[in-house]
């Protein structure tokens, strides 16, 4: 792969070397030396015009690293010294990709607030010289432009961007608990206007290009182009090229204006704004906005709210000057370190480091076309797998096929895809009743219903059919018996030898299932997460006879499927189920006590959580957390223990269900966006209250009750081998369940915090309740060792 | 060989002005040279790899004569017409050409694009009008550019399978008058007022009125696949071949130059005037204007602006106009006594990517029906393709010529090769002579006889281009060449 890109590349830069050669005048000044030693740009002149190319050697993506830095300096005082050249065109040669951003090891490795203060305004300097230069200069932008290169784009006097799909323009930092470091704070409120760059900055959202330029972020675009005769994205690179050449010429000779025409309401909003009471009413706005949201968790937003205040307000020295300290601030602060680690841990599950499959997955079966097993097949469609969705009844298959389809033409609404691709996706999508074709299956997803008494009544009936036809009892465990009678008795000829069985279950040990398999290593969990296309996890669990070619194949799909991946080992629960079930118990426990479900809620909220733990109870189904509780508390004993399922019990005899069934701890009801408390609850609350013990009973100690058990059991895991890494338990926990991304996942939670302050705490607790709170080994040996870490 | 010079002379004027073109411009300009021997080969017959397409068992299919009205831009003397009028002076044209018993024709069909609604059956309004008998059913069909291709494939297709001896194939388009509907929305009301039997219903119907209703909906100038306008994406062919602005109109004012020439000559013989109602008659093509290229440069890109190349000057423009072809099965026409035009043989067509390849068609359809005719792009001696734009048919060429493409995209070894562009659409093409998109696959087959039978040639190409990604192409022989009644 990698050999043929740089082959690719080596023979891109030899065609456009003899195709320009007659356009081109070679550079022979003394600097032609340094020429020769740069590694990440090179240009050439073309009449009056230089061209700026960047492309980073042994890298997918270009970042604004130190060398690319200095090296750009280098070529941008030739060419301002040059009187030759009137203007310039800045351009990525690598495809997809203008500049990705900082390179965050450059930030990492700084250790002091200083340091980065520092990088920041150099950063500062040369954007501002770039802004500064009388000699036009065009950013043609092709493929992700952000952060460090969003600032970089937005300090030349023109822009011009590819239409397509891999061009995103944005300020992504606010995501890494910082704030764009080198003058976007300040550039991007003249350029969009006060709101627009607000938005792009705190929410750190992705712009594509034709929205770019409406909001004036870009001057131009560019469509892409089909064949020719060379591969389209170089020609399109080329292409983008020329085009940009015209109008730096154009700008040069003063035949262009960089200043666009406003709307009327461009102007209206850009009057209104220089009003300095309307700004301020922004200003509160805004604030208001993110504080409600971040719940005082994350410092950037707020920081971000500041420095561009600061600019507006006192003036653009004043706003460099806070941009670049606040940006050295921040880069500091726990919260920014936690969330760098989970987007290095997110690339990371996003690659199948378990190589490529033997053979391709092209056909893939979904067993169940209920909420999960539809919500797979869309993400399947969606990326052109063709994909079976396979239920008992029509009705049933009907709901599923139409989920599928709402969920893509949501999207046409949305406009990020065409009706007619629509189509075409939904094409891919083939709901039936039987098993035709599953001969031709790669891949069998089975994501039956998640009735607890449904799929115990299958359970059963699978387990009188399984031993003679094994191969299908793993798959067959929600299935009627009818079918499985009929087609079990030809096993091999349904599913072809390498078809690979995967089951969807969130609790059921895929061993266990496996045992009754001719071809264990063929069986493997992939325990998606609802909405699964929301939702970005998939949890991939291997028993001990999976093949590695099944996991390669496994992940394979879930990375086509745009999921991040996280591979761990069987066990009851796997990782998020059983990180996720001890601290159930304990939310059943605090609601024993005499804390109400809206507190409750919203201590897990403010703690970081996106989902209060009531309403999470009311989401997953309380049947469902039941079921959990109950098989996982046969497995792990009284470390499992705390509030009592009677709760559950008495719940789901009253049909209160959660969400699905309109009743939980909340009332749902269609259209009413506020929930109101069941107040039939109090009933079921009453008559199972326990007396909370005061001394660990205040808001911060319920909340660590909740989180040190989480933390505890994800730390167990990965000292019994269920995890390989704490990579992978940070993005499960943080991807699948929700932890607070503030803290980085369970693992960076006790680095950053300190294995001390938790293991006194879960003794603290352990005192109260017993071993439930016992901290594991691991814990302790950290706690032991204070240079001991998760993540060196 | 005076046409040699000419092309010659116009090629080298393309190489002093465009010097970035160079490689480009040379080839055009070095095909003269080698090709005037292909020529002088083509009149000796014995040097085409094969002597005719007859095949056995199949019967030999024949076009007697075609006809077309004056192709006008559109909103100029047919604006007041419908397009069954259009069709009806081609059809009356045709039987005033041919003279051809009207009983004898045993069906009609004609291609069209834009449908005018009150007449979705155009080929039977038109045929009725035109004083057919009413026992010659009629159908129409729609494919987009090739519409009436269609129509003269599926009369061949009737006719070979000896369903019919004679039928009459056509096209229309009047692009004067397009059904522009009231919205989803307002039609969705007036059809529920009609089913509303109380006036309670009718006026709840009529409380849900909203004034957006009243916006109209126009008919698509889009690819429906892809949202993306025809203009558009011949900007971006043009661009993904990097063809200049000023190669798209030389090749532009090539297409005129030539037209006006062949108008001039009186060559284009097809063309039948026509009285239309009310006003003067026509007699000829109102497009073709010959410009100059400094006047040409001077317009401003109709598509991508404000950096695109292609302009209202290197595209066709919106024509009205309808044309009618008279098929037969050669014995047929033997025993009537006529002396048939071509032979029409081998055709095909393909489809492919309709967002990046729209206008490519012609690239991948050449190579394919020469094979399946057993010729080389050497035996051919006259090529006819569509034009649509300047910009789509030097892509096509550069494709052609391009080993790179024929192995990435065509599954091919080597590439296609280049027509000689000296055989290529000597009178004018689409460009100048209009593109009435339903009417142009009849004119282009009638451009293509006409010629082989003027210039003396025994193999003729066709091929064009239309919405969808699709394709047509057919190779045909002269009927002159007397060989090939044996």
């Amino acid at each position: 792969m990698v050999a043929s890109r740089a082959i690719g590349s080596l023979s891109r830069f030899t065609a456009s070397r003899t195709l320009r050669c007659s356009g081109y005048i070679c550079r022979s000044f003394t600097r032609s030396s340094a020429l020769l030693t740069r590694t990440h740009i090179n240009y050439g002149v073309r009449g009056d015009v230089a061209v700026i190319r960047i492309n980073s050697p042994n890298s997918k993506v270009n970042t604004l690293s130190q060398e690319l830095h200095s090296e750009f300096m280098e070529v941008m005082n030739e060419v301002w010294s040059s009187s030759q050249i009137r203007s310039a065109v800045l351009i990525s040669t690598k495809p997809g990709c203008f500049i990705a951003g900082a390179d965050l090891n450059m930030l990492n490795s700084c250790t002091t607030s200083q340091e980065v203060t520092q990088i920041s305004q150099e950063a500062q300097k040369m954007f501002e010289k770039l802004e500064k230069s009388t000699k036009p200069v065009v950013a043609a932008i092709n493929g992700s432009c952000l952060g460090g290169g969003l600032e970089l784009a937005i300090s030349c006097q023109y822009r011009i961007a590819t239409k397509d799909k891999k061009t995103v323009l944005g300020s992504p930092e606010v995501l890494l608990g910082i704030l764009p470091g080198a003058g976007a704070t300040q550039r991007l409120p003249k350029m969009v206007g006060i709101p627009a760059a607000f938005d792009m900055m705190l929410t750190g959202r992705g712009i594509r290009a034709d929205r770019a330029k409406k909001m004036g972020l870009v001057d131009q675009l560019v469509e892409p182009l089909g064949p020719g005769v060379k591969p389209p994205e170089e020609r399109t690179i080329e292409y983008l090229e020329e085009v940009a050449i015209t109008f730096a010429k154009g700008l040069a000779d003063k035949k262009i204006t960089p200043k666009r025409d406003k709307g009327l309401v461009e102007k209206l909003t850009s009057y209104a704004l220089s009003i300095p009471f309307v700004r301020q009413q922004i200003y509160k706005k805004v604030e208001e906005k993110v504080r409600k949201q971040t719940k005082g968790l994350y410092p950037a937003p707020l920081k971000i709210i500041d420095v561009v205040k600061t600019g507006i307000e006192q003036g653009s020295n004043a706003g460099y000057l806070s941009e670049s300290q606040t940006f050295g601030e921040l880069a500091m602060t726990k919260e920014s370190k936690a969330l760098m680690g989970l987007y290095r841990g997110q690339t990371q599950c996003k690659k199948n480091k378990f190589g490529a499959p033997q053979k391709e997955v092209k056909q893939l079966a979904v067993l169940g076309a209920g909420l999960m097993g539809a919500g797979i097949a869309q993400v399947s469609v969606d990326k052109g797998l063709q994909t079976i969705l396979k239920d008992t009844t029509l009705p049933a298959l009907g709901r599923g096929q139409q989920q599928v389809f709402k969920g893509l033409n949501d999207k046409v609404k949305k406009k990020t895809l065409t009706s007619f691709e629509r189509d075409a996706m939904f094409s891919n999508l083939i709901g039936q009743l039987d098993y035709r074709g599953f001969e031709k299956a790669d891949m069998v997803i089975e994501a039956v219903f998640e009735d607890l008494n449904l799929k115990h009544r299958v359970l059963k009936e699978a387990e009188a059919v399984i031993p003679d036809h094994c191969v299908f009892a793993s798959n067959t465990s929600a299935l009627p018996i009818g079918e499985i009678a009929t087609v079990s008795k030809r096993p091999e000829k349904v599913i072809p030898d390498h078809c690979v069985f995967a089951s969807n279950t969130s609790a059921l040990p895929i061993g266990e299932i496996a045992t009754v398999s001719k071809r264990p290593e063929k069986v493997i969990g992939m325990h998606y997460f609802s909405p699964v296309d929301k939702m970005q996890l998939l949890e991939i669990i291997t028993t001990e006879k999976t093949s590695k070619d099944t996991t390669a194949s496994a992940v394979d799909v879930g990375l086509r499927q745009g999921k991040v991946i996280i591979v761990v080992k069987d066990g009851p629960g796997f990782y998020t189920t059983r990180c996720l079930t001890p601290m159930m118990s304990e939310v059943i426990r605090i609601l024993q006590e005499g804390v109400g479900p809206k507190k409750l809620d919203s201590l897990t909220t403010s703690f970081g959580f996106p989902v209060g733990a009531a309403t999470l109870v009311d989401e997953v189904g309380v049947d469902v957390a039941k079921h959990v509780a109950e098989n996982l508390g046969k497995e792990f004993g009284e470390r499992f223990a705390g509030g009592s399922l009677e709760m559950l019990q008495q719940m789901i005899s009253k049909g209160f269900l959660g969400r699905k069934s309109g009743k939980g701890f909340y009332i749902y009801q269609e259209g009413v966006k506020n929930k109101n408390l069941n107040s039939d609850m109090d009933s079921i609350l009453a008559s199972l209250k326990m007396p909370s013990q005061p001394d660990v009973s205040s808001d911060e100690d319920i909340q660590y009750r909740l989180v040190t058990r989480f933390v505890n059991e994800a730390i167990l895991c990965l000292q019994e081998g269920v995890l390989a890494t704490p990579t992978e338990g940070d993005i499960g926990a943080v991807f699948g369940l929700g932890f607070p991304p503030c803290l980085g996942g369970p693992f960076h939670f006790v680095d950053l915090y300190g294995a001390q302050k938790i293991v006194d705490r879960l003794r603290k607790y352990e005192a109260a309740y017993g071993k439930q709170f016992t901290p594991c080994q691991l814990l302790v040996d950290h706690a032991n060792n204070p240079n001991k870490k998760f993540y060196q | 060989m005076n046409q040699n010079f000419r092309m010659t002379s116009l090629l080298t004027y393309t190489l002093k002005n465009l010097p970035n073109t160079s490689k480009w411009a040379l080839r055009f300009c070095m095909r003269p040279l080698s090709s005037s021997s292909q020529l002088q080969a083509a009149a000796a017959s014995q040097t085409k790899s094969k002597k005719t397409l007859a095949k056995p068992n199949i019967r030999n299919i024949v076009v007697v004569d075609g006809v077309r009205t004056p192709f006008l831009l559109s909103g100029t003397s047919y604006k007041d017409l419908m397009p069954h009028d259009l069709a009806r002076a081609a059809l009356s044209g045709l039987l005033h050409r041919t003279s051809v018993p009207k009983d004898v024709v045993d069906y009609i069909i004609f291609g069209t694009v834009i449908q005018e609604v009150k007449t979705s059956n155009v080929a039977r309004e038109a045929a009725l009008g035109a004083g057919f008998s009413d026992k010659t059913p009629a159908h129409t069909v729609t494919m987009a550019c090739i519409s009436s291709n269609q129509a003269m494939t599926t009369a061949v297709g009737l006719i070979a399978s000896g369903q019919c001896d004679v039928v009459v194939a056509g096209g229309v388009e009047l692009m004067s008058d397009i059904p522009i509907r009231h919205s989803r929305k307002m039609r969705k009301m007036m059809l529920d007022l009609n089913k509303a039997k109380t006036l309670a219903q009718r006026l709840s119907i009529i409380s849900k009125f909203r004034l957006n209703f009243l916006s109209p909906e126009l008919p698509a100038v889009s690819e429906f696949s892809t949202s993306e306008t025809m203009g558009h994406s011949a900007d971006r062919l043009a661009a993904a071949f990097a063809i200049s602005r000023e190669e798209q109109d030389e090749y532009a004012l090539r297409s005129h130059s030539l037209a006006k020439k062949a108008q001039d000559e009186g060559l284009l013989s097809d063309v039948v005037p026509f009285k239309v109602p009310g006003r003067d008659t026509v007699t000829q093509d109102n497009g073709i204007r010959p410009s100059s290229l400094d006047q040409m440069a001077k317009l401003k890109p109709a598509f991508i602006k404000p950096y695109g190349t292609v302009t209202a000057a290197n595209s066709s423009f919106l024509t009205d106009g309808a044309s009618a072809v008279l098929i037969m099965a050669e014995e047929k026409a033997l025993a009537m006594g006529y002396k048939p035009k071509a032979y029409l043989r081998d055709f095909m067509y393909v489809s492919q990517d309709p967002k990046d390849q729209l206008l490519l068609g012609p690239t991948y359809a050449t190579p394919k029906v020469l094979e399946k005719a057993g010729l080389t792009m050497n035996d051919i001696d006259v090529f006819e393709f569509h034009e649509a734009f300047s910009g789509q048919i030097l892509a096509n060429l550069k494709a052609m010529d391009s080993d790179w493409f024929a192995q990435n995209y065509m599954g091919r070894k080597a590439k296609v090769g280049l027509p000689p562009l000296e055989k290529f659409n000597n009178w004018g093409g689409s460009l100048s002579l209009g593109h009435p998109f339903g009417a142009t696959g009849c004119r282009l087959v009638m451009a293509a006889a006409n010629r082989l039978r003027k210039e003396g040639g025994q193999y003729g190409l066709v091929a064009a281009c239309a919405a969808g990604g699709q394709v047509f192409s057919i190779c045909f022989t002269c009927v002159t060449d007397k060989t090939s009644y044996l």
